[in-house]
């Protein structure tokens, strides 16, 4: 996994409320066995009309933002279903980090396997950065995940955004966590002589 | 000893590894179900680092998201959904897991084969790539759903990573009026706190309104609990679940059944453990509920019109409802009983048991489907298939004017060829009407079985307790 310290790009206004997995990646695109290729689905309903062509009207098919690696969102970003393939759609079209009031939980979760920040931020910091993104379109920000700061290119904004410790290492070191994990087999492995475990029998 | 939560006793009891109480915890899994269209990657992913699935013995696959509801003699139309469904036949003799094909006559939506096998029982830890996983906690499991590297994670060490998450009561207070279902009272809560009200939260559904209920219907509540944002939701073990699960195939027979049954009665929730959060939700005035915009928090009951966003003072709120309305080509003040469907489904890991076949059936026996409408049951699993046949259910269905399908997830998410055409509308039994999820351009408004007949028969939607007075809901 690609390790997060610093990220400067460019931000993508997406005003929006709760918006869920089906938007990010509908269901047409699920079938794929790949990991990879799911950014030129990003937001298709949204993205393209009923012929295939682009909306002129949506933001990411607007010069700067079809070059954005910083989205920002409102409410509960990433609510419905569970489909990893969404973050992998947010990556691959070539974000690196999502600003947000807040956020589903397993879209959540699913960001920090693929190397993607989801940053949660008060409403009012949000704003403000809509404002600025309003008013700027070529509004670039910068992300210290090791400081946990984000700051516009001429300083003049600026903030601290909370994250879990284990999380922030996480993608600091672009760790694998099963590799991790098998650090505790032993662990794991007494868990199993201890415990009676509902096995499936076989010829199921 | 410490009065504890159903929710804290399975937790406590599955920590493998925890490095201090402020710290995530490294829990057990017991039992992992997987799914054709969030797994390719998870087994990739384990050829590629040379891993193997560390216990198949723990887990069940199933083809069920994109598996065609028609005819099975016939090959798969679509290539690259034949491509995904064949490739988890691989990944599972590969990996040695077993698998319920699209022809084993078990077959059936994930959700449903788990719990009616007796695969899901009272005090595990369950997962799947699916975010309804949360069903599975109607038995008194925590259950929830997952991302597909953390199916990954799974298959490679039977563990997952998790933070402690903070525990809702949710207290249904009253008793449910005659007429309405399982279905209203989750889309009450919903509609009362919002898709992100749970947000971060395993509830408990507490009360005697949720004691009543059968465990299908507890398995409805249990399914949209992620549709309230939800980690997981549960219901306390009772003596309704032993009965349910008595005599499942998979499940323990005999002696070893009442020895785990007095177990599992003592996982219930303790008298006096408290929780992070308690609601209270009124379901002495509960009626019919149908949803009118694009997400499941939009909805009212039957009786009421489309809101207008120009009451909402909230204009964040105003505006979601003004693209809700757009999108669903709706005009405020509408009564909701007069907006005309084209299509209606009665399926789906929420409502498509053999309970909500026959509550729907009852509905429409000797009726039929309005001209112009196009009417689906799809059974959730080969089981819930042949015992609705033995039934009758089908012959009611079929005589009705309604298609009799293969088990499968079908509509609910569009993934096969059952979709809505665009500006079409549906009744749908599903669990989420999300923009374009039936189907680019499709409209659902989400509904009980019996809210589902109703309109199937009138051809718009449609308060059942009014249908007819001779029919008896």
């Amino acid at each position: 996994m690609t390790p997060f310290s610093v990220h400067r790009g460019q931000v993508a206004p997406l005003k929006r409320n709760n918006v869920d997995t089906d938007q990010i990646i509908p269901k047409q695109f699920l079938k794929r066995i790949e990991r990879t290729g799911f950014g030129q689905f990003l937001f298709y309903d949204w993205r393209y009309d009923d012929q295939g062509q682009p909306r002129a009207d949506f933001v990411l098919n607007q010069a700067p933002y079809n070059h954005a690696s910083i989205l920002l969102s409102k409410v509960n970003f990433g609510c419905g279903s569970s489909r990893e393939h969404a973050p992998w759609a947010l990556a691959d079209f070539g974000f690196r980090a999502i600003i947000a009031v807040s956020f589903a939980d397993i879209f959540y979760n699913n960001c920090f396997e693929n190397g993607l920040l989801p940053i949660t931020v008060d409403e009012e910091t949000v704003d403000a950065l809509f404002d600025l993104a309003d008013r700027q379109r070529e509004l670039h920000l910068t992300i210290d995940l090791s400081n946990q700061t984000i700051v516009t290119d001429d300083g003049s904004f600026q903030t601290h955004f909370p994250i879990d410790a284990e999380r922030k290492q996480k993608l600091l070191k672009g760790l694998d966590s099963i590799g991790e994990t098998l650090l505790h087999d032993a662990a794991i492995a007494s868990y199993e002589k201890t415990h009676a475990l509902p096995t499936v029998p076989s010829g199921l | 000893m410490k009065a504890e939560t159903l929710f804290e006793k399975i937790w406590n009891k599955h920590v493998v590894y925890q490095e201090s109480p402020d710290k995530s915890a490294l829990l057990y899994i017991d039992r992992h179900y997987v799914h054709e269209v969030t797994s390719p990657q998870a087994f990739e992913g384990l050829r590629q680092t040379g891993r193997r699935v560390r216990r198949p013995d723990l887990t069940v696959a199933v083809m069920d998201h994109n598996v065609p509801t028609d005819d099975r003699s016939l090959p798969i139309r679509d290539e690259i959904a034949k491509r995904q469904i064949e490739q988890l036949a691989v990944n599972c003799r590969e990996f040695d897991v077993p698998l319920l094909d699209l022809h084993h006559p078990d077959q059936g939506i994930v959700h449903i084969i788990g719990p009616e096998l007796g695969l899901t029982l009272p005090g595990m830890t369950i997962v799947c790539g699916d975010s309804h996983t949360s069903t599975h906690g109607a038995f008194g499991a925590l259950a929830f759903g997952i991302g597909t590297s953390e199916v990954e994670h799974v298959l490679a060490t039977q563990t997952l990573w998790q933070s402690r998450p903070r525990t809702m009561e949710v207290r249904f207070v009253g008793a449910r009026p005659h007429g309405t279902t399982a279905k209203d009272m989750i889309l009450a809560l919903i509609r009362q706190i919002g898709i992100a009200g749970a947000t971060g939260h395993v509830i408990e559904y507490t009360g005697p309104a949720v004691a009543a209920l059968s465990m299908e219907e507890r398995m409805t509540l249990c399914n949209m609990s992620i549709e309230a944002g939800a980690r997981a939701g549960m219901v306390s073990p009772d003596q309704t679940t032993i009965e349910y699960l008595r005599s499942r195939p998979y499940g323990p027979q005999g002696p070893a059944f009442e020895e785990a049954s007095r177990r599992w009665l003592a996982l219930a929730t303790d008298a006096g453990a408290s929780f992070d959060q308690v609601i209270e939700v009124d379901i002495h005035d509960l009626a019919p509920m149908v949803t009118w915009g694009t997400n499941p928090e939009m909805s009212a009951p039957i009786s009421q019109r489309v809101p207008d966003p120009q009451d909402e003072k909230d204009p964040v709120r105003a505006d979601m409802m003004r693209q809700a309305l757009a999108y669903m080509d709706l005009k405020p003040g509408t009564p909701l009983d007069q907006i005309a469907v084209q299509r209606v489904f009665i399926g789906s890991c929420t409502n498509g048991r053999l309970d909500d076949l026959e509550r729907a059936a009852r509905v429409i026996e000797g009726r039929r489907v309005a001209p112009g409408v196009r009417a689906m049951a799809v059974p959730g699993s080969g089981r819930v298939k042949r015992a609705a046949e033995a039934r009758g259910l089908d012959k009611i269905f079929v005589a009705a004017g309604f298609e009799w399908r293969e088990p499968g997830c079908s509509l609910c998410l569009g993934m096969n060829e059952d979709i809505l055409a665009p500006g079409e509308r549906s009744a749908s039994t599903s669990n989420r009407n999300f923009e374009g999820r039936q189907g680019r351009g499709g409209r659902t408004h989400l509904v009980s079985p019996e809210m589902a007949a109703a309109a199937a028969i009138t051809g718009h939607l449609t308060d059942v307790r009014h249908l007819s007075t001779e029919v008896q809901v």
